[in-house]
């Protein structure tokens, strides 16, 4: 039964810091994208709510177009500011690209670098630093415009629209959230020790949990901004 | 791309602790030790289940019972339910998954050790938390599906449905921990060899029920969190009085609970379908096909949610869709029952308790899926929903179907689990009762639901031709009792004194039985390297292992990991200490009508302490440097 002889691999977890994987990738890059996957879903949920109670609303204020009460005769303006949404949504996708940098100078952080222009482009701290301050200006934005609409009379207690606009919104700004602290983490090792090309797995799923974070977000501006 | 990965940068700091004792398992990270403790805790769990059950069949057992109040039967129902989904059915998945998943592949451990302790230990926590309120007569009682607005603050006021809410919030972070977790495992854990398609069968449907795990549970978060808005802070998902829609709750909860269906019954699939082929020394009858239909159930399984909801009157078109994808279904379903029933022709049948269970399952859960696609047509559905009918059907393919093949999984790999065979005798009661009993309990149900009983009443009157049924059923109710009863006084002792088995005991042909029994903390001793779907048998099943005994392998000395060298990760404290964070921060939230003050500072707290525990694992290398 020459089956049963199983002989051993020959690279397989000889013990010298490195660990056999089937696909030769780092485990945590496919657990990342297994959680994005399911994310997804999460946000597939919110957004298809959104959708479905999108003009239910029995009274306003309302998305797009200004609402009279009936009662007192206040006038409630149409509640989404699209200008200043829309830069908003220039910061956060902005934050990506640098984001993409960051990863790129942890990467090549042993390669000499001789002119100003590599030494910035190589500077992780750096673009860690302006990853995390689009990020915050994002919720800044955020805050602002919650603030806002509160003042303008809706709340996520007011009607279908508040509650499921609310809700969405803050779910992914509670993403945006969780991804500027994973960040500001990042940043603070690499204050600490310096992130090295061996780091790279670290911050390429900080990365992409937070360009998915960024997609969501195209999703959301379009659907619920822009779309009336 | 290089097949060797740099790991993460390893220090040197844990020291080696003890491999006994309590302290040894709060901290294990082994996915045997964790599996043990997901078999344990779930079996703790189906026994209350179980009883909350039989009080039902107390109540039911002659009209206008009164045994129960309308009030606690209510709570008995919701809980045996969310009880045997969620906290029986799933975590003994989830015992075979953690013990089973890394030795079929030929890996070391699971992908991530400690995120795999995490979710047991979320798991138990949550199902304590949402146990715990039967003994106070506070549980939650709008039934395991939660239909909201029924389960809003306005048709339900008392905290009563915050515990559900929230503990079954608390549930899917354990299991989409564990989802993320065997996914990677399954992906890129395999040893060199284990194709996709050599995979042993249980692994694969295994693979399949994580991604279900993955894509469905977010869906129900977000119906939870919704319900939790409307009941906490005033939002208006589930108000109708604002415009809302009256189905959303349902649309959201069968879009995850009828893959949920599919989570509870697969994994049983694929025990079965290692149990069948060792005891009938043949091979599984067309393996890829096994493979494709359990891909294609998944699949399909996001299609079919609205046949729950046929009553609501969704219109012709849906309904026809609906109807047509769930006779879809029955499809690959029947594939199943078929190539096990061509596996077992011809066979040389070894009729040992595991595969009496595994024959069991072919048959009851034909049964009840025989009755599920009788609902799949919408007209006969009208007649049958809220009946008796559909506890009948449900419970074949639960009892029937799920438990039974967990059954035949467990008298299977006892031997592997402990080192230990599960009594014969013992278990032939326990089969044999199970099965006599189940049939009493459910098969009376059929008529007592086609007359026009209604689920969820907890009194009917006399002269409606239903009284014999329901005694029957209360008679069966405490025969499978009885049986369970024997399993479980077969586990115990088992486990404490039953015969010594060796490392391929039934002469069965996947990996896991080229170990020792139990199987040392580092699994493998080499990794191994495979050739082909059945290592210890040929494909054809001409040649198959020979049985292995005690005496032949009583002078061989297994070497431990650090003898031979191989690096383990560290035990940690953390992931207890990080699920106990997050249990408060949702613990706090019960507080929020009566004391906002205090319900804030106790959701802080435990967010501080569950981020504060994060940081500190996080920091702390797996394993010593190497």
């Amino acid at each position: 039964m020459t089956a049963t002889t199983i002989p051993a691999a020959e690279h397989a977890d000889a013990g010298h810091g490195h660990h056999y994987t089937t696909l030769g990738l780092d485990n945590r890059k496919i657990a990342i994208w297994t959680f994005i996957g399911s994310e997804c879903m999460l946000f597939a949920s919110l957004i298809s709510t959104y959708l479905i109670y999108k003009g239910r609303s029995i009274k306003g204020p309302f998305p797009h177009e200004p609402w009279t009460d009936p009662v007192t005769n206040t006038v409630y303006p149409a509640i989404l500011d699209i200008p200043v949404t829309s830069a908003s949504t220039f910061v956060l996708l902005m934050s990506s690209f640098a984001m993409v940098l960051a990863l790129a100078a942890v990467q090549n952080k042993e390669l000499p670098k001789h002119t100003m222009g590599e030494k910035i482009l190589g500077s992780s701290k750096l673009w860690l630093w302006v990853t995390c301050l689009m990020g915050t200006a994002f919720l800044g934005f955020q805050a602002f415009e919650f603030t806002a609409f509160i003042r303008e009379g809706l709340t996520i207690r007011t009607n279908l629209f508040g509650s499921s606009f609310f809700t969405l919104t803050g779910f992914h700004g509670a993403h945006v959230a969780v991804g500027v602290c994973w960040l500001f983490s990042l940043l603070a090792i690499d204050y600490k020790r310096g992130l090295r090309p061996a780091d790279a797995t670290n911050v390429d799923i900080a990365a992409l949990y937070w360009h998915f974070v960024d997609v969501i977000w195209i999703v959301i501006f379009t659907l619920v901004y822009l779309i009336k | 791309m290089a097949t060797i990965v740099a790991a993460p940068p390893y220090a040197s700091t844990a020291t080696e602790s003890a491999n006994t004792g309590l302290w040894s398992w709060l901290t294990t990270v082994d996915h045997k030790r964790i599996g043990v403790l997901y078999l344990i805790t779930a079996l703790v769990f189906f026994v209350i289940g179980g009883l909350e059950a039989f009080l039902i069949r107390a109540q039911l057992a002659v009209p206008n019972g009164q045994v129960l109040s309308a009030d606690m039967y209510n709570q008995l129902f919701t809980m045996h339910g969310t009880t045997m989904v969620f906290l029986a059915i799933m975590p003994l998945s989830a015992a075979f998954f953690n013990f089973l998943i890394p030795l079929q592949i030929g890996a070391r451990d699971v992908a991530f050790p400690r995120l795999n302790a995490f979710s047991y230990w979320v798991y138990l926590l949550g199902g304590i938390f949402i146990t715990v309120p039967i003994f106070f007569s506070v549980a939650p009682d709008g039934g395991w599906f939660g239909y909201a607005p029924l389960s809003t603050k306005q048709f339900s006021p008392q905290i009563n449905m915050d515990f559900w809410v929230l503990g079954l919030q608390i549930l899917g972070i354990s299991s989409l921990a564990a989802a993320f977790n065997f996914i990677t495992t399954i992906i890129n854990m395999r040893a060199p060899g284990m194709h996709l398609m050599r995979m042993p069968i249980f692994t694969w449907m295994s693979f399949v029920v994580q991604f279900l795990v993955a894509l469905a549970f977010p869906v129900i978060t977000v119906a939870l969190v919704f319900l939790q808005f409307d009941r906490f802070f005033g939002t208006n998902f589930y108000a109708i009085g604002a415009g809302a829609d009256p189905l959303l709750w349902q649309h959201l909860f069968w879009v995850f609970g009828h893959p949920e269906v599919y989570i509870l019954i697969l994994p049983a699939f694929g025990l079965v379908s290692e149990v069948l082929p060792t005891f009938s020394k043949k091979p599984l009858f067309g393996y890829p096909v096994m493979v494709y239909s359990g891909i294609l159930i998944g699949f399909l399984g996001f299609g079919v949610w609205a046949h729950h909801m046929f009553s609501v009157g969704m219109g012709p078109i849906a309904d026809a869709v609906f109807s047509l994808t769930t006779m879809l279904i029955a499809i690959p379903t029947g594939v199943k029952i078929f190539n096990w029933m061509a596996t077992m022709w011809d066979g040389q049948l070894r009729f040992t308790v595991a595969m009496k269970f595994g024959i069991a399952l072919v048959g009851m859960f034909t049964i009840g899926g025989i009755s599920g696609v009788m609902h799949s047509s919408p007209p006969a559905d009208l007649q049958q929903t809220d009946t008796y009918f559909i506890v009948a059907h449900f419970h074949y393919v639960l009892f029937g179907g799920s438990m039974f093949g967990l059954f035949a999984g467990l008298y299977y790999y006892f031997p592997k689990i402990s080192g230990r065979f599960m009594s014969e005798s013992l278990g032939n009661w326990h089969f044999w009762l199970s099965l006599i009993g189940m049939n009493l309990t459910f098969f009376p149900m059929h008529f007592s639901g086609l007359l026009g009983m209604p689920r969820r009443t907890y009194q009917y009157d006399a002269g409606q031709g239903i009284e014999l049924f329901n005694m029957l059923s209360t008679v069966g109710t405490l025969v499978l009792m009885l049986g369970t009863l024997f399993g479980l006084i077969n586990l115990w002792k088992s486990w404490k004194s039953g015969e010594r088995a060796s490392s391929n005991p039934w002469g069965a042909p996947t990996i896991e039985w080229a170990i020792p029994s139990p199987p040392p903390e580092h699994n493998f001793d080499e990794l191994p390297k495979i050739t082909s779907r059945y290592p210890l048998w040929d494909l054809k099943g001409t040649v198959i292992a020979k049985p292995t005994t005690v005496a032949e392998e009583a002078g061989f000395k297994q070497l431990t990991a650090k003898q031979l060298g191989i690096p383990m990760p560290n035990p940690s404290i953390l992931p207890l200490i990080t699920a106990t964070g997050v249990i408060v921060m949702f613990s706090g939230m019960l507080f929020t009508d009566t004391n906002q003050k205090l319900a804030i500072a106790i959701m802080i707290g435990g967010a501080v302490w569950w981020i504060a525990s994060l940081y500190s694992w996080l920091l702390t290398p797996l394993e010593d440097a190497h």
